[in-house]
């Protein structure tokens, strides 16, 4: 176990990347992601890796597909109207089956929008990543360490599943400051990348990475194999951690800094006498539904916090199938739900303001 | 039976789909040739296109990536980068490379990106069934300038080796045409040379092939070669625009 040190939350990501195996990262600046950017620029040339600032986040994308599609560990990183701009290159990625790392450290929306922290990129995210069917895997951290531990889980199942991975943080996360380790990432038995171009050698077939299918039934075979692969995925690969949930009637759902702020008012609100729990995805996708429809058989009611106008929410109401009533607590546009607001909203869902 | 000529190893047996009297064909074979005759095509990667030369990865012996609209050198970038040892090519229409993806072509070379851009300039969006591309030219008729581009309303033709030749990382450019078997023997040579830029380190190296496009032009293939002669060259003359190898002797002479 390596000793603890500060850092800051977008620093430890990319500390994280590099010992995770990556030596090539493309970058474009945007706040609040930009000591990504600039620990990656400091650091990768001591290590013998590459920092290159393209030119776009249109470039960085595809830059990365591109080492990618040459078998190495390979990420980029962005905020939210950079990740907009990453969109036509998350299809591709998806389309070649190639892992990458994506980390969106949001701020609010729509345009340009703020630089404050935000969660309105959740649909983006877990929905809409770009065009055709196709999922990103949707890693949330909510403290420093687990940008950490989830840097290095994404590379892992990125390459697990030939999947690219989003490492999806907020500006709070990005810019605070918390104790972390960073020990090395335990060794995972990870499938060969026989399918990387790199030269055939002469000893092999020529090795095409492509998104084109001309013939509809081969279009349609690749979306189902795929579509296969992600089901393995969400049986798999759903975490989520549980606070206070065994006895809670009233289920607090958030991600990310949201979750931090809900279990003060979870706390609070179990002062008061009333029994709330936290239920906080860790994977956005796959969510883990099940969890939430276990909790949906005891709870009597449900509460998202989420800095946006109501994204999770969908899903929330999707996996304890209206069951229960679910509710949202939210901030927008920069501004960060308070624990007082979460707490009321726990009041009103137990029965109404006292 | 003595062999004097044979399909070159750097290209597979796919039959092209490209359509008669397109020099696309011609120009695959440049490109393949050159790769196997300097004993490289085992370390060669390719990265194609969108547009009409989408399927190169069928095509090219080698391994091939395919790219989004514009994004090949970009792609071929981070290709480059990840494996240094690699040759790495991209292969691009004039849509592609001089309207959606000029910024990563003109970045690439900034960079002095150490890879060979094969651009297939033939004045036309051809896979899209005939529009107005960055090169069309003033006075032609495509299905999106269907009574004569227009330099009022659309503008005006881009120069991609003229306009590269002012960027410092850009190591060679040279605009070569194949419209006739004295052009397309001096394609080649300029081809050859763009990839031992490459295999020299001397940075971003570019070839510029004039092409033709007989469906979309609506003109015969051998009255599309008069055409490429007789509108192309005057507007886009052949030439070296820049090689320093030979720039960086005569500074120091």
């Amino acid at each position: 176990m390596s000793e603890k040190v500060l850092m800051k939350g977008n620093e430890a990501i990319a500390e994280a990347a590099i010992r995770a195996g990556c030596r090539h990262f493309f970058g474009y600046p945007i706040t609040p992601q930009t000591e990504v950017a600039a620990y990656m620029a400091r650091r990768m040339p001591k290590v013998d890796g590459l920092y290159l600032q393209a030119e776009s986040e249109i470039a960085a994308i595809n830059m990365v597909l591109g080492a990618s599609a040459a078998g190495v560990r390979a990420m980029t990183s962005s905020s939210s109207p950079g990740i907009a701009l990453k969109s036509e290159g998350l299809s591709y990625l998806a389309g070649c089956d190639l892992p990458a790392l994506v980390v969106n450290v949001q701020r609010g929306g729509p345009g340009l929008g703020g630089i404050q922290p935000s969660q309105s990129d959740y649909f983006q995210a877990t929905r809409g990543a770009g065009h055709g069917d196709f999922h990103l895997l949707v890693l949330a951290p909510n403290s420093i360490q687990e940008m950490v531990d989830l840097t290095y889980l994404a590379f892992e199942l990125a390459d697990r599943y030939r999947v690219t991975a989003m490492l999806l943080a907020d500006g709070i996360l990005g810019q605070m400051m918390e104790p972390v380790s960073l020990p090395d990432p335990a060794a995972a038995d990870l499938p060969p990348k026989d399918w990387a171009v790199t030269g055939t050698g002469g000893k092999r077939l020529h090795n095409i990475v492509n998104s084109l299918y001309l013939k509809p039934e081969d279009l349609e075979a690749t979306n189902l194999a795929r579509y296969e692969k992600y089901a393995v995925i969400q049986r798999r690969e759903a975490r989520h951690e549980a606070f206070l949930l065994d006895d809670a009637d009233i289920v607090v759902a958030a991600y990310g800094a949201s979750a931090r702020i809900a279990k003060n008012a979870i706390l609070a609100a179990r002062a008061e006498g009333i029994r709330a729990g936290l239920l906080r995805p860790v994977t956005l996708w796959p969510f883990p539904k099940a969890a939430f429809a276990q909790a949906a058989k005891t709870a009597r009611a449900f509460v998202t916090v989420e800095m946006s106008m109501g994204q999770m929410i969908e899903d929330v109401e999707l996996s304890v199938r209206c069951a229960k009533p679910v509710t949202l607590c939210s901030r927008v546009g920069g501004m960060v739900p308070a624990p007082e607001q979460i707490l009321e909203s726990i009041r009103q869902a137990a029965g109404g303001a006292k | 039976m003595q062999t004097v000529f044979e399909k070159t190893p750097g290209l597979t047996d796919a039959v092209l789909h490209y359509c008669p009297g397109c020099t696309h064909g011609i120009i695959h074979r440049l490109v393949a040739e050159v790769y196997t005759e300097l004993g490289v095509s085992d370390r060669t990667i390719g990265v194609a296109p969108v547009g009409c030369a989408v399927m190169a990865y069928d095509y090219f012996n080698c391994d091939v990536v395919q790219a989004a609209h514009g994004r090949a050198p970009a792609v071929a970038t981070g290709i480059k980068r990840a494996r240094p040892d690699t040759v790495v090519f991209t292969y691009q229409g004039d849509g592609d490379l001089a309207a959606i993806g000029t910024a990563e072509t003109i970045h690439a070379a900034a960079r002095g990106e150490n890879i060979t851009v094969i651009f297939v300039n033939n004045a036309i969006y051809g896979m899209t069934g005939g529009q107005m591309a960055p090169t069309t030219m003033p006075g032609q008729i495509t299905q999106t300038s269907p009574y004569g581009r227009d330099p009022a309303v659309a503008g005006y033709p881009l120069r991609m080796c003229e306009l590269l030749a002012t960027v410092d990382g850009a190591a060679y450019l040279e605009r070569v045409s194949a419209d006739s078997v004295k052009n397309i023997r001096a394609a080649k040579q300029a081809i050859r040379r763009a990839f031992e830029c490459q295999l020299a380190g001397r940075g971003f190296a570019l070839v510029e092939v004039l092409s033709t496009c007989p469906t979309n032009w609506g003109l015969e293939p051998v009255k599309a070669l008069d055409w490429l002669r007789e509108n192309m060259i005057p507007y886009y003359p052949l030439g070296v625009y820049k090689d320093s190898a030979r720039d960086g002797k005569e500074a120091a002479q």
